[in-house]
């Protein structure tokens, strides 16, 4: 690893007048797991490291709370019932996020995509917000976020913004984070109550590894059994994840019978772009990320006896 | 200076930034418990407890950790009373050349420590990010499958007078 200066900021407002002050040279950390590997590996050669540890106990930096939805993912069907959304701060590591009561029991399409992720060890070290900022395309909380609808929030010492996870990634490990922005919370819509999700991770080699391919799907029904609307997200299948909006257009509207759902998983071929790797060839990975898709849905529908609801 | 809090007693000394928790442990504490394996976080026999969770030493600059409480196989026997999934790793033949044990016992300490009654599946589950070259696998379940149970005949713990 190459000499750097590390800087263990007093406060949020500290770490972005770090980041302003060190500009190009200096990289915010959170939990490190990617950062460190890249070090060791001299891919990121930061001057100066800002550690947000000290951090994570302050300002609700890692939170998880309720809160009311600004923008709901799809109309509330129960007109009483105020949209909720699931505010959790970018330090909170993937390790609490998968034990989270809350999240377990309001979002279990995104606990589960999250306990996914690597080994439980990675996972007490990691955080939701650091994993995004680093814009690796074969993560697994990123499909479940944009099948979701989720929101990023951005603080720079002008002020926020917030960024739909689905334009957050540029390109391979290239993210729409400012320079002089910190990713400081996660903004999650909890689905109504009618809506089932699956997350479901090809792993050809070993259980602890990063997807071949992936993908979430998201898919509110109406009462007919018809589909009122539905997300679905590649993940490990091109540069940033990908919607498979072919598929989508597909099934909205449509009973979502098998014959449907296989109609709508054949367009996935070629919405998707993967890398040949020793993951698989480009091709393989084509015809993988359409029968993951179609196990996908079949999943969130809950036609598979003793499948996670949503 | 790096100051950190390493099974209950303060140490502290000077390292370079770059310097990893690892590297801290072994070269400027001494403590050589924790070994470096794949240096990649894949491997798990550099595992110890940060604050109460599991950690790969091997990515974690010690800077970045100043002030936490640091665990390592060096700290969980109780007045030369070995830990319960230490004394069953011996019982149980839950290692052969042992390279990795150090890091087998922490995180089977801390799964116990979360879930004192973990079935098969979840010890797999939860091991699975620790490796073993010998592949003793089969030795290192049963020997966490008997450390729930000893944990449970004694639990509480008790102190004891040897």
């Amino acid at each position: 690893m190459i000499d750097f200066e590390f800087h263990s900021p007093s406060s949020l407002d500290d770490a972005l007048e770090m980041l302003e002050r060190y500009g190009g040279d200096a990289r915010l950390m959170a939990g490190g797991t990617a950062l460190v590997l890249q070090m060791k590996q001299r891919f990121a050669q930061p001057a100066h490291i800002i550690g947000l540890r000290p951090l994570a106990q302050t300002g609700g930096l890692s939170a998880v709370q309720e809160t009311d939805a600004a923008e709901p993912y799809v109309e509330e069907t129960d007109a009483d019932e105020t949209p909720k959304s699931i505010r959790i701060g970018a330090l909170c590591t993937l390790r609490r996020l998968e034990d989270h009561p809350l999240l377990r029991a309001r979002i279990p399409l995104l606990a589960d995509a999250v306990r996914r992720v690597a080994t439980r060890r990675i996972r007490s070290m990691a955080t939701i917000g650091g994993g995004l900022v680093n814009g690796d395309p074969s993560q697994d909380p990123p499909p479940a976020l944009i099948a979701l609808g989720a929101s990023v929030e951005l603080t720079s010492p002008s002020g926020t913004r917030i960024c739909p996870v689905e334009q957050l990634f540029i390109d391979y490990y290239e993210t729409d984070v400012r320079p002089n922005e910190a990713l400081t919370a996660v903004l999650v819509p909890v689905p109504p109550a009618d809506t089932r999700g699956a997350y479901l991770k090809f792993l050809p080699r070993t259980a602890d590894d990063y997807a071949t391919v992936s993908t979430a799907a998201l898919v509110p029904r109406n009462p007919n059994n018809t589909c009122r609307d539905v997300r679905i997200v590649l993940g490990a299948a091109g540069a940033t994840p990908i919607r498979a909006r072919a598929a989508e257009d597909l099934l909205r509207g449509q009973e979502l019978t098998d014959d449907a759902i296989r109609a709508a998983a054949a367009t996935v071929p070629d919405a998707v772009d993967p890398l040949d790797d020793f993951r698989g060839s480009s091709d393989y990975k084509r015809q993988m990320a359409a029968v993951f898709t179609r196990r996908a849905l079949t999943q969130a529908l809950g036609y598979n006896k003793g499948t996670a609801t949503p | 200076m790096v100051k950190l809090k390493i099974n209950g007693t303060e140490r502290e000394a000077q390292a370079p930034a770059q310097r990893l928790l690892l590297d801290f442990l072994r070269y400027d504490l001494g403590l050589t418990g924790a070994k470096e394996g794949c240096g990649v976080g894949v491997c798990g026999a550099c595992t110890v407890l940060v604050d109460g969770e599991l950690f790969a030493s091997c990515l974690t600059l010690a800077a970045a950790i100043e002030g936490a409480e640091v665990t390592t196989i060096e700290g969980i026997a109780d007045q030369g009373r070995l830990h319960p999934v230490q004394q069953a790793f011996i019982d149980h033949g839950g290692f052969q050349c042992g390279i990795c044990t150090p890091g087998q016992i922490i995180a089977a300490k801390a799964l116990l420590d979360f879930n004192p009654q973990p079935t098969e599946d979840e010890i797999k589950q939860w091991m699975m990010g620790n490796l073993c070259r010998c592949t003793g696998y089969y030795g290192i379940i049963n020997s966490v499958a008997a450390a729930a149970r000893n944990t449970r005949n004694n639990a509480p713990r008790q102190p004891t007078d040897d």
